[in-house]
């Protein structure tokens, strides 16, 4: 019967699936002792299972520090030509790599994968242009803020948006997981959202007035603007100030407290202005001034 | 014509070749292993046992009407959170692909396996074959030819889906693209055309010449 031979070749592929699945399995698992949620937002949460985020001891072991950054969002996080990754948040990220005696290594993530990669333990540290949030600081543990940042409205010099009422009704481009989403979504309803998961893609469909403005973080729109003639920030200052800091997995006390102590000692030489000087003050030339967007040491 | 010079610029190709690298290698791996996946199922769907054909049934339906977006945000970070699986981003999406790959070829298997009519079997015994030189020499032929067009198309599906892992943070050619795309949108504005434009002229020639392959046999085998 046609059956007893295709077992016979059946024992072959259920040999090849199978050794996929143990493949798989041990190139996934490491000692796999927690019970999933048992412990899940409470203090005591890192207790040693593979899960919970790695301790400074492992992360020197390794030889690395794994940092969550972006890759298309220039000059906070960016890939250069050379395929090096580059940008304000970067030099944050070599630093504190360089003072653990470790090497950086990064993972690229979107806007709204900056709190996933965290507690699903992909990273050590997330330095993507982190604004702080209740609602973020709910899932992720942010160490002393390093930037501050408004939002900003940013749209074609033909059709200037320079009030948050004119958006009304309008198409208003955001990226998702930004702030600019529940921003919007709170407090003005009305406006009409064109969400996009990155930002490259946000940026072109702006370029093809598919929306009539974008919103994000203000030192971002001013820096696109500033190279893209025919767009300008309408609205420079939009919602309460907000700061942008490292963040690492809820409770992850040990990293967050080295990170701190960074810091603040980092700003005893001014740390942050000289990275501004490197990465930031070429985009925005006279555009901002530094100290309205820079915090040194965490502040007060 | 503007913005052009954006793919001479040093750096720009050789990059874009190693983000098509990564594609392609996500691809070839899970087609590659999709195939004992999808022999097994295929032949699992076809044994005469209820329990087993339901469970191959969830399997495949679960697969199909599951965004494959979704089966890699599981895999990738559902996995590590509710079982300590920390899969790498790669490696979640072999997983996803294989799977995914595997239920899809499994349905062709078995289509291709129960269209090869009973009296195909019974002439080979009759011709004094034993159970396993009708399987290789008679049915397996036919079957393959049967499912082979459809097979290569699952496979030009399998290379276009991997541009989802630039979502888990895996640096393909997409993701290299956007890269590119960001780092000189000072200096060139436009290359968002151009860089996207050789994008899609590498997935062109990956995928074309499969589709060519499939269609040959399509109609080289049609009256067969």
């Amino acid at each position: 019967m046609a059956a007893k031979v295709l077992s016979r070749l059946v024992r072959a592929t259920v040999a090849v699936g199978a050794s996929i699945v143990m493949m798989a399995s041990v190139a996934a698992c490491g000692p796999s002792a927690s019970t999933p949620g048992d412990d899940r937002g409470s203090e005591g949460r890192s207790t040693g299972t593979s899960q919970s985020a790695r301790s400074l001891d492992a992360i020197k072991k390794s030889g690395k520090l794994k940092v969550a950054v972006f890759s298309d969002k220039a000059p906070f996080g960016y890939v250069d030509k050379d395929g090096k990754y580059q940008g304000y948040d970067v030099v944050l990220a070599e630093r504190l790599a360089k003072d653990l005696g470790v090497e950086p290594e990064y993972t690229s993530v979107d806007p709204a994968a900056r709190v996933d990669v965290l507690s699903s333990n992909k990273v050590d540290v997330t330095l993507a242009n982190f604004t702080v949030t209740d609602e973020r600081a709910r899932k992720v543990d942010f160490a002393k803020p390093y930037m501050k940042v408004f939002l900003g409205v940013v749209s074609p010099e033909s059709a200037p948006i320079r009030d948050v009422k004119d958006l009304e009704g309008k198409n208003l481009i955001i990226a998702k997981g930004t702030t600019a989403e529940p921003f919007f979504e709170k407090n003005y309803p009305k406006v009409k959202l064109q969400k996009y998961d990155q930002y490259a893609d946000a940026y072109s469909a702006l370029q093809d007035h598919r929306g009539d403005a974008l919103s994000t973080d203000n030192t971002e729109v001013l820096a696109w603007a500033k190279a893209n003639k025919g767009f300008t920030v309408g609205i420079t200052k939009l919602g309460d100030e907000a700061t942008i800091a490292p963040a690492v997995q809820k409770g992850n006390k040990a990293l967050l407290d080295y990170i701190n102590e960074e810091i603040v000692k980092l700003g005893k030489d001014q740390f942050f202005h000289k990275d501004y000087e490197k990465t930031l003050a070429p985009v925005y030339g006279d555009a901002a001034n530094p100290d309205d967007i820079v915090i040194e040491g965490g502040a007060d | 014509m503007h913005g052009v010079e954006i793919l001479l610029q040093p750096g720009v190709f050789p990059r874009l070749f190693s983000g098509l690298w990564v594609t392609v290698w996500i691809a070839g791996i899970s087609v590659i292993l999709s195939i004992p996946v999808g022999l097994l199922v295929g032949w699992l769907m076809t044994i005469r046992n209820g329990l087993v054909r339901a469970v191959m049934r969830v399997y495949l339906d679960f697969i199909r009407i599951m965004p494959q977006l979704a089966l890699l945000f599981i895999a990738f970070y559902g996995f590590a959170r509710a079982f300590d699986w920390n899969l790498d981003a790669t490696g979640a999406c072999v997983l996803v692909f294989v799977l995914w790959g595997g239920a899809e070829l499994g349905d062709l298997v078995r289509g291709a396996l129960e269209s090869i009519p009973r009296s195909q079997y019974e002439s080979a015994y009759v011709l004094g074959l034993d159970s396993w030189q009708t399987f290789r020499r008679i049915i397996l032929p036919q079957a393959f030819r049967r499912m082979l067009p459809a097979s290569v198309n699952l496979a030009t599906r399998i290379v276009k889906t991997t541009s989802l892992a630039a979502l888990l943070g895996v640096i393909e050619v997409i993701k290299v693209g956007q890269q590119i795309i960001d780092a000189n949108r000072f200096l060139y504005p436009q290359a968002t055309l151009w860089i996207y434009g050789v994008i899609f002229f590498m997935y062109f020639f990956i995928c074309w010449p499969l589709s060519l392959v499939a269609r040959h046999l399509e109609k080289r085998w049609a009256h067969d």
